[in-house]
């Protein structure tokens, strides 16, 4: 089957050069035949990528160690759900999962629009197909994934044991889409850059893929975040590592895309703006595929040096070089058809807020390749830590917290004193309520920020909270329904607008938990013997007792703690410290068991007001001598098998096993039969459970906005406004 | 004063603004940065009391851990050194013998006491490129 | 042999399917391309103005926008749609007897 797979795969490659040429040929002088031709090219791609990327997890999923990297990143002892998701924690499976999301986002894409930007579509499928052949010609010529094992292994090494978590294991199929799908809007501002069709329709095209786009790759961010939660035993979420850095760059022009995007609908505005933040997104998604390969910048997550760097830092300087040659080519037809009425209107608060995510972009992006640019600049590397990103990127955070709420209350062209009076107060009265309110708090003094910044999440969702009352009551006064019905009416038929609100009204929740919780955070390492407490932030936390496991993929040594406050029962945690075997035959027999990969697992019990996280760090140094001992007596029992007679090695090697194997659990057993101390860290973080809470609002406010309506209604409404304007046309022409 | 001008005069303003906002970041981020080096760099310049990030491998049978600390050495990439690191504090899962580390350190004599918190451990070898082994196919 | 068999299959299939348009026949660049292309932009644009003044309609009704400065801005809305509908109507007669091509849906309402 990898033979089959690696055919494929050159056909794939051929497929996309084939539709480059004919898409590009039919645009400019072969007509339409070649067009369409070199669209059902990227149909067929999808089609052949798909039998290819079943080809791959067909093999992960029969352990198919022939396959090199199903032996490299899989086992039999893997978990069914790892083992299909394992295709992609490899670097040869992970470009494979990334061209297939390319081909399925782009046939999507172009199956839409099949019937417009018919000019623009041609030029756009070549851009698509381009980056389908680099990311095909790295599978071919740099990172097959098809490569296989002359000698094939009874067994593989497994999955990453960091890995085995379904956050994980979902967050880059997630990125991937959020990448590729920025792609799509990347195409058509190229084609219609290249064939000067920069009006309205390409925007309307694409508009819904940009949106999507944003939607996966925050779904994304916030998966790796989770994961990084509860998975890592450090007990925070977002550490400004370049690769976290990376996916959200991408995010944050692509989020000021959207919004400025709908001032040149409206307005004809802000397209320089828009091109360019479009092809910066589009190229900051291929930057951070890049950073994830190629070993530039040390990270917890930059996964050693590639031989990747130098194609991809080849593309994307195509890309910049391209984007920046076209812009300036195509200015004249960038033009702005109308000018700002009014700083104070809601294209100007769009516009500022384009500012701050542009300005957030650009310090992320400066912090994350300061190690290159002092090394250019100095000769040595240097790197800047989380205070420095902190002390830019909060107030920047502040501000756009801020806008965010303005936004919704002020009308389109202008804002007048009248409406400031009627959409400000209520939402100002309440920011200033909260801040006095946590201010009274004992503690809150100590962090003035959070509490200020509380007012600010308050004035949000006071501002979206007042929309959608005053919109529930707008169609009750004229389609007399009850509240609820009239609530999911005006929301239903004003998707985009409503969707965009609870968007704002997610992120402000979750920026406010980020806040308290940080702001606030409790962290205290104690070193504990089963029966002792410790007092942690108020919490009496005791550690009732060791627990050992043995299974067949991993020894685990964990506790099981007690918490309570005043005498009353809060909650009880297990943690538990994974060893997973090694395959570093030298050391030992018994050794080995314990001398492979670690992981944690995070006890945590999560609340709204409060979560307390804890780690166990079980020292098995203490375990030495018994392991060494074990080593030595299996290996002279080994060693008297092997001089022994053949007929009944085989037998006896099984039952050495057999022991081996209760003697491991044995050892690790003494954890719990005789325990020595063991370091914990404990973690108390007000507020944290609301990071994932508002996450969720926030991408399912994306999805609302994402949602089209059903036909029959967007007939309605446009048929009803083009019956009204048309009589407005005949009356002019009287 | 016509629109036109206006404008002209806005965008002025706001791209100083923007220029003295960069040039204030690209400052800070020269003087916040803390050099990264190796072990033997550290061994031929460190002054004490400036924390450096000590970029290196973790030293085979150089780990030991008493009482909360974690004792271990970091051996330089290119010559063969090491450096002895005294460290409390959060260690990353993936913290292994042989693996790589960066770790914030400042110098006290032979010994480099590691800033707690500040170790951050290579994840090994996911989308590392392994040499092909004999007898594969590509 | 089997293998070769899918591929050589995959191939032939794809051969087909990519090569349709193709054995159908040239069709030669539509001549009114450019003016197809235009119609369609202001297709795209007059079902944005029909989006913007429902939305000053919403803004109105939620209070956002006064009685007056509704009636202005509904006023000005209007007179920027009407005059995309005569560009439509200019570019109509231009493309002549040939139809247009099918329209783009409307976009979504919201």
């Amino acid at each position: 089957m990898a033979t089959v797979g690696r055919a494929l795969l050159i056909v794939a490659f051929a497929v996309a050069l084939y539709g480059i040429s004919a898409s590009l040929y039919g645009a400019f002088a072969g007509g339409r035949a070649w067009v369409d031709s070199g669209r059902r090219a990227v149909y067929a791609l999808a089609g052949v990528l798909t039998l290819t990327f079943a080809i791959l997890e067909l093999a992960f999923l029969r352990s198919d160690f022939s396959f090199n990297v199903v032996a490299t990143h899989s086992s039999t002892t893997t978990p069914t759900f790892y083992k299909a998701t394992a295709a992609w924690s490899s670097q040869e499976g992970s470009l494979l999962l990334w061209v297939w999301l390319l081909s399925i986002w782009s046939s999507l894409a172009l199956r839409v629009t099949r019937r417009r930007v018919r000019e623009v579509a041609p030029v756009a499928t070549a851009v698509l197909l381009t980056f389908a052949s680099f990311f095909l010609m790295l599978t071919l010529f740099f990172a097959s994934p098809f490569e296989t094992l002359a000698s094939v292994p009874q067994e593989g090494t497994g999955l990453n044991p960091l890995l085995r978590h379904p956050a994980m294991m979902f967050h880059p199929p997630m990125l991937y889409s959020g990448y590729t799908l920025f792609s799509i809007p990347f195409a058509f501002a190229i084609g219609a850059l290249v064939t000067r069709r920069l009006n309205a329709e390409w925007i309307v095209s694409t508009r819904r893929f940009a949106l999507a786009a944003w939607l996966c790759l925050g779904v994304g961010i916030v998966l790796g975040a989770r994961w990084s939660y509860t998975e890592l035993g450090w007990g925070g979420y977002w550490a400004w590592d370049p690769v976290e850095n990376a996916s959200l760059l991408p995010w944050l022009t692509g989020t000021a895309f959207i919004h400025s995007l709908m001032i040149q609908e409206r307005r004809g505005m802000l397209k320089v703006w828009n091109a360019s933040l479009v092809l910066a997104t589009g190229t900051l998604a291929i930057l951070g595929t890049f950073l994830v390969r190629s070993g530039i910048l040390d990270s917890i997550h930059a996964f050693g040096a590639s031989t990747l760097g130098i194609p991809f830092l080849i593309l994307i300087g195509a890309m910049v070089l391209g984007s920046v040659g076209l812009v300036v080519w195509r200015r004249a037809d960038l033009a702005s058809e109308h000018r700002l009425d009014s700083l104070f209107s809601r294209e100007a608060v769009f516009l500022l807020q384009n500012v701050i995510l542009v300005a957030l972009a650009f310090v992320v992006w400066w912090g994350t390749f300061f190690p290159l640019i002092s090394e250019a600049v100095t000769g040595t590397r240097a790197s800047v830590g989380p205070p420095w990103f902190d002390k830019y990127t909060v107030p920047l955070a502040f501000v756009l917290v801020a806008l965010s709420g303005v936004g919704p209350l002020v009308p389109w062209r202008r804002l007048t004193l009248a409406s400031v009076r009627r959409g400000f107060v209520l939402p100002g009265v309440a920011a200033v309520v909260t801040v006095l309110a946590l201010l009274a708090v004992p503690g809150a003094w100590a962090e003035p920020k959070a509490a200020v910044f509380a007012g600010v999440v308050a004035f949000v969702l006071t501002s979206v909270g007042q929309e959608l009352w005053r919109g529930m009551r707008a169609r009750q006064a004229s389609a007399r329904e009850p509240a609820p019905v009239a609530l999911a009416g005006v929301v239903r038929r004003n998707r985009r607008r409503y969707g965009g609100y609870i968007v704002h009204a997610g992120f402000a929740v979750l920026l406010l938990g980020v806040a308290i919780s940080s702001s606030f955070q409790h962290a205290q390492d104690v070193s504990l013997r089963p029966g002792q407490s410790a007092r942690v932030d108020g919490f009496d936390v005791k550690y009732v007792r060791a627990t050992s496991r043995a299974e067949a993929e991993k020894i685990s040594l964990g506790a099981v703690l007690d918490v309570s406050k005043d005498g009353r029962h809060v909650a009880t945690l297990r943690t538990t410290r994974g060893f997973y075997p090694s395959q570093d035959i030298t050391q030992g027999i018994v050794g080995r068991f314990f001398g492979g990969e670690s992981e944690s697992e995070v006890g945590l019990r999560a609340g709204l007001g409060r979560d307390i996280w804890t780690v166990i760090n079980p020292n098995i140094a203490p375990l030495a001598p018994i392991i060494d001992r074990g080593n030595r007596t299996f290996r002279r029992a080994m060693v008297g098998i092997m001089s022994g007679p053949v007929r009944d090695r085989e037998r006896a090697v099984m039952q050495l096993y057999t022991l081996r194997d209760a003697a491991v659990t044995a050892v690790a057993r003494r954890f719990v039969t005789s325990p020595w101390p063991a370091d914990f860290r404990f973690i108390v973080s007000p507020l944290a459970t609301w990071i994932w809470i508002g996450a969720i609002v926030t991408f399912l406010g994306g999805l609302l906005a994402l949602w089209p309506a059903p036909a029959a209604a967007r007939r309605r409404v446009s048929a009803g406004y083009a019956a009204r304007v048309a009589r407005e046309l005949a009356r002019t022409t009287q | 004063m016509n629109p036109s001008r206006k404008r002209r005069i806005r965008l002025v303003v706001a791209l100083t603004a923007a220029l003295l906002a960069a040039s204030a970041l690209i400052y800070t981020s020269f003087s916040a940065g803390s050099d990264e080096q190796t072990a033997g760099q550290l061994l031929a310049g460190a002054v004490a009391g400036k924390t450096y990030t000590l970029a290196g491998t973790v030293k085979d049978g150089s780990v030991r851990r008493a009482n909360g600390v974690l004792w271990f050495s970091v051996r330089d990439p290119h010559r063969p050194v090491a450096v002895r690191v005294r460290y409390t504090g959060l260690v990353p899962d993936p913290f292994r013998e042989g693996r790589g580390v960066m770790v914030k350190v400042q110098r006290r004599g032979d010994l480099f006491v590691g800033e707690k918190d500040t170790m951050v451990t290579k994840c090994p070898s996911k989308f590392q490129v392994a040499p092909p082994r004999a007898g594969s196919n590509v | 042999m089997m293998e070769l068999l899918v591929v050589f299959l995959v191939v032939l299939a794809i051969v087909a399917f990519v090569g349709a348009p193709l054995r159908r026949g040239a069709r030669r660049l539509d001549p009114d391309a450019a003016l197809h292309a235009e119609l369609a932009d202001l297709e795209a644009a007059k079902e944005a103005k029909y989006r913007e003044i429902r939305d000053a309609e919403l803004d109105h009704r939620t209070g956002k926008l006064s009685e007056e400065d509704h009636r202005l801005l509904d006023g000005e809305l209007r007179a920027e749609a009407i005059a995309l509908l005569k560009r439509i109507d200019a570019v109509r007669a231009r493309v002549g007897a040939q139809p247009p091509p099918p329209a783009a849906p409307p976009p979504a309402v919201g």
